[in-house]
């Protein structure tokens, strides 16, 4: 725990910490959005209306929650954002383009005249799957410390399918709850068969991350941590158990609970971005620059956290708002 | 050699991407005030040609955003990837205002737009107001933290330099930095005729093919209003800026004036080809006295040639003339066409009122008013704001150059080491999508302004306020 009497010490720590909540809220929102966007080609052109109407209310802020990733990376670790932004030229360009295609795509396909929108819709699929692929391979490369040799481009290879998979999972998830009769049927299906997309992502990340180094070796397996850390793996576990029961028994009469599946991933979500968390901690650039040397003048850091304290609530608290007024069954997409 | 070229490419990089991105905050700003405008009126008059208006605007804003969101992402991403060098140096001062923009901006307008775009029939009319309101404010919000960083590089204050580093000293003083408020009144004001001239020249459009509902008509009055009211202003506060300039960035306006010495009673020139070589104008049209008259409002006062911005070895610390000389007088140009075209249109419309609707009718202006050869004249003037917009950074921001933050650092220390051939490649792709994007923004604002005029956009639907009845649903028959 940081040193809550020393500002240069405890602001570094707190903007780790809501730097890494930015990216779990956005893997997770963004991530369900995506996902939808990747499960896209597999639906009819009615139930594709359906699942635009799915996250179109909400697609706009989640992906602010990169912007504010980004940005907290970029103010709070400006020497960090320059190391990790250039060793990841080529993959953060293509996530890009990505975020740019399907972004425009999902407005240009309402508005656009009819024949084109099979155009639109096939760049709003091809938009995402890039913008997750990339994402992937950015998360793979930075578990293997940033290296760029061709086993590491191998492991960022894995480890871009499964996050594309495990997006197409939450999108999956999400569409469960959001949808009803066949579409949800379908997204049901999706969903078990793209569960392994999770297990394996999580698990390649959690059998490579100790053979990085040492110290990585040593957080994890060494005595007593082991048993401390224990309850990661087994809750993750569960968590997959109980998420493949569910699936296969789904839906509920009623269509109760609909909104489990999402929930749990969540959680699964949480889970695997906690132990990652945990390893990389003190640092922003693996086994390079720790949050300490590569934070900003605390006097800077500390006007920033005052408006983050009064701010971020806030978000929160609209977010939950919008969440709430589109609450229910997704239905076509009206300006009215 | 290298590093050079990846410099160029880099600051090529960025100039297109913040060129591209630029366009739609530029629309966004001030067309979500538009829109509460028309909510508000509706509001107050339930008359259904605001609220035809605000779904027919409320589209382009949409689209707009959305590309402003994915565009704004990649600028975010930039600073890293191309540029680390300016944060290191001053990240202390930068990171704060953007961090500011994010979390009161960013976050507002992207969580309320959802409920501005899909909410009207969820949630209460007050409350659907009050998104409206609050995604604009969040725009200008938005501009006025962008705008505040900008201004702090080309007039820093409020910080001292250690090692290297920047620390802020004075709040205050970097966000009211001398450079901030003309530029943020100039561009709020470029923003408003912007989109004046856009609705003004989109409805247009639409009665030039033979739409007459009400709305056309309001949409039209409220641009050009916009136009023929807000133009003087901005004219007014490019002067007041540019005397702003003056003061901070003299090399600057020596560049935009093409002045090569230093002189009292410098002449004002039109045209001319500036010769950075020679170090003189080929072909110039001058008015003898006038650049002072204006920058000094003295005939014979001394004006700071780009000679002084020389160093005694011969290095020049002033930014390339020709770029600066060409994009001011391109701003100036589409400005005064601005001026002539708005208000011929409203003179036309006034005078010819009694003569159509009448002031019995309560109506000032009306459209049946606008000669044919006014109406062609505002639709390709519609993307003038766009000319005037880009062509006013491109002076502003060339003109600081060499410097990245003025007499700070320069924009060469902030370069990152990244090989130019994949800087080339990066370039080449952003420049194709983004050239089929401008195209197929501008397909589609032409395509909903035809659809519009067809009278197929449900406008002859239930408009009550339950809104149940639209068929205006983004269902596949749109």
């Amino acid at each position: 725990m940081p040193d809550f009497a020393n500002p240069a010490d405890w602001l570094p720590w707190a903007f780790a910490s809501l730097m890494g909540f930015s990216i779990l809220v956005y893997v997770v929102l963004d991530g369900f959005d995506l996902g939808v966007g990747i499960l896209f080609p597999l639906a009819t052109p009615g139930e594709q209306d359906k699942m635009i109407g799915s996250i179109g209310p909400f697609w706009d802020a989640n992906e602010t929650w990169l912007v504010l990733a980004v940005g907290l990376l970029l103010v709070a670790f400006p020497q960090a954002h320059g190391m990790i932004l250039t060793a990841l030229y080529l993959p953060v360009f293509i996530m890009l383009v990505g975020l740019i295609l399907r972004g425009v795509a999902f407005e240009f396909r309402a508005k656009a005249r009819a024949q084109h929108k099979r155009l639109w819709n096939r760049l709003f699929f091809t938009g995402s799957l890039m913008t997750a692929l990339a994402q992937g391979f950015m998360l793979g490369l930075y578990v293997m410390g940033l290296e760029q040799t061709w086993a590491t481009y191998g492991f960022a290879t894995l480890t871009a399918v499964f996050l594309a998979v495990g997006y197409s999972f939450i999108g999956a998830a999400w569409l469960v709850h959001k949808t009803e009769a066949e579409l949800q049927h379908k997204s049901l299906r999706w969903a078990r068969e793209s569960l392994w997309g999770v297990v394996l992502g999580i698990g390649a990340v959690s059998l490579a991350t100790p053979l990085v180094s040492t110290r990585l070796f040593e957080k994890w397996l060494s005595f007593p941590q082991v048993l401390y850390l224990a309850p990661l793996p087994i809750l993750s576990g569960l968590l997959i158990i109980w998420l493949w029961r569910m699936l296969r028994a789904m839906p509920f009469a009623d269509d109760r609970r609909s909104w489990l599946p999402f929930a749990v991933s969540t959680a699964l979500f949480a889970l695997a971005y906690l132990g990652m968390a945990y390893s990389f901690y003190p640092y922003v650039v693996p086994e390079r620059l720790t949050i300490y040397e590569a934070a900003s003048a605390p006097e800077s850091l500390f006007i920033i956290f005052v408006g983050a304290c009064v701010v971020v609530p806030v978000i929160a608290g609209y977010s939950v708002l919008a969440y709430t007024i589109f609450r229910g069954k997704a239905t076509e997409l009206r300006y009215d | 050699m290298e590093t050079l070229d990846t410099l160029i490419l880099s600051r090529i990089q960025f100039a297109a991407n913040i060129s591209f991105h630029i366009l739609f905050p530029t629309i966004t700003i001030a067309l979500g005030w538009v829109l509460f405008f028309f909510r508000v009126r509706y509001a107050q008059t339930r008359d259904d040609k605001w609220m035809a208006a605000y779904r027919f605007w409320v589209k382009i804003f949409a689209l707009s955003f959305a590309m402003g969101v994915v565009s704004g992402i990649t600028m975010s991403f930039q600073f890293g990837t191309n540029w680390p060098g300016f944060m290191e140096t001053v990240g202390n001062i930068a990171g704060p205002l953007l961090a500011y923009e994010v979390l009161t901006a960013f976050f507002l307008e992207a969580v309320f737009i959802g409920i501005m775009l899909f909410g009207f029939s969820r949630v209460p009319g007050w409350l659907h107001m009050l998104a409206t309101f609050l995604v604009a404010f969040g725009t200008s919000m938005s501009a006025f933290w962008i705008i505040v960083l900008n201004s702090w590089m080309h007039t820093p204050q409020g910080f001292e330099m250690v090692d290297g580093v920047a620390f802020a000293t004075d709040w205050w003083a970097i966000i009211f930095n001398p450079s901030m408020p003309y530029r943020f009144a100039h561009m709020m004001l470029a923003s408003f005729l912007t989109v004046g001239f856009l609705i003004a020249g989109v409805s247009a459009f639409r009665w030039l093919l033979g739409d007459r509902s009400r709305e056309v008509r309001a949409m039209l009055k409220v641009g050009v209003a916009i136009g023929a009211l807000l133009i003087p202003v901005q004219i007014f506060m490019g002067d007041l800026h540019g005397l702003n300039t003056k003061e901070y960035q003299p090399a600057k306006v020596a560049a935009m004036e093409g002045l090569w010495e230093t002189q009292a009673g410098a002449p004002l020139v039109l045209f001319g080809i500036p010769d950075e070589a020679a170090r003189t104008n080929h072909m110039a049209i001058e008015i003898p006295g006038l650049a002072s008259f204006i920058l000094t409002h003295k005939w014979d006062g001394v004006l700071k040639g780009l000679d002084a911005f020389v160093a005694e070895d011969g290095t020049v610390m002033h930014p390339p003339v020709a770029p600066v000389f060409w994009s001011f007088r391109v701003m100036v140009g589409t400005g005064m066409a601005m001026l002539l075209l708005s208000w011929a249109a409203v003179g036309f419309m006034w005078w010819r009122r009694a003569r159509h609707e009448g002031r019995m009718a309560g109506h000032w202006l009306a459209v049946e008013g606008l000669p044919k050869p006014i109406l062609w004249a505002l639709v390709p003037m519609a993307f003038s704001g766009w000319i005037a917009t880009l062509a006013g950074w491109y002076t502003t921001e060339i003109g600081r150059q060499p410097w990245l933050v003025q007499g700070v650092m320069t924009t060469e220390m902030a370069v990152a080491d990244v090989p130019a051939p994949l800087v080339l490649g990066t370039l080449i792709t952003y420049l194709a999508i983004y050239a089929a994007l401008l195209f197929a923004y501008i397909g589609v604002i032409a395509y909903l302004a035809r659809k519009a005029a067809k009278g197929d956009d449900g406008r002859a639907i239930d408009m009550s306020h339950s809104g149940k009845a639209g068929v205006m649903a983004l269902s596949p028959a749109e």
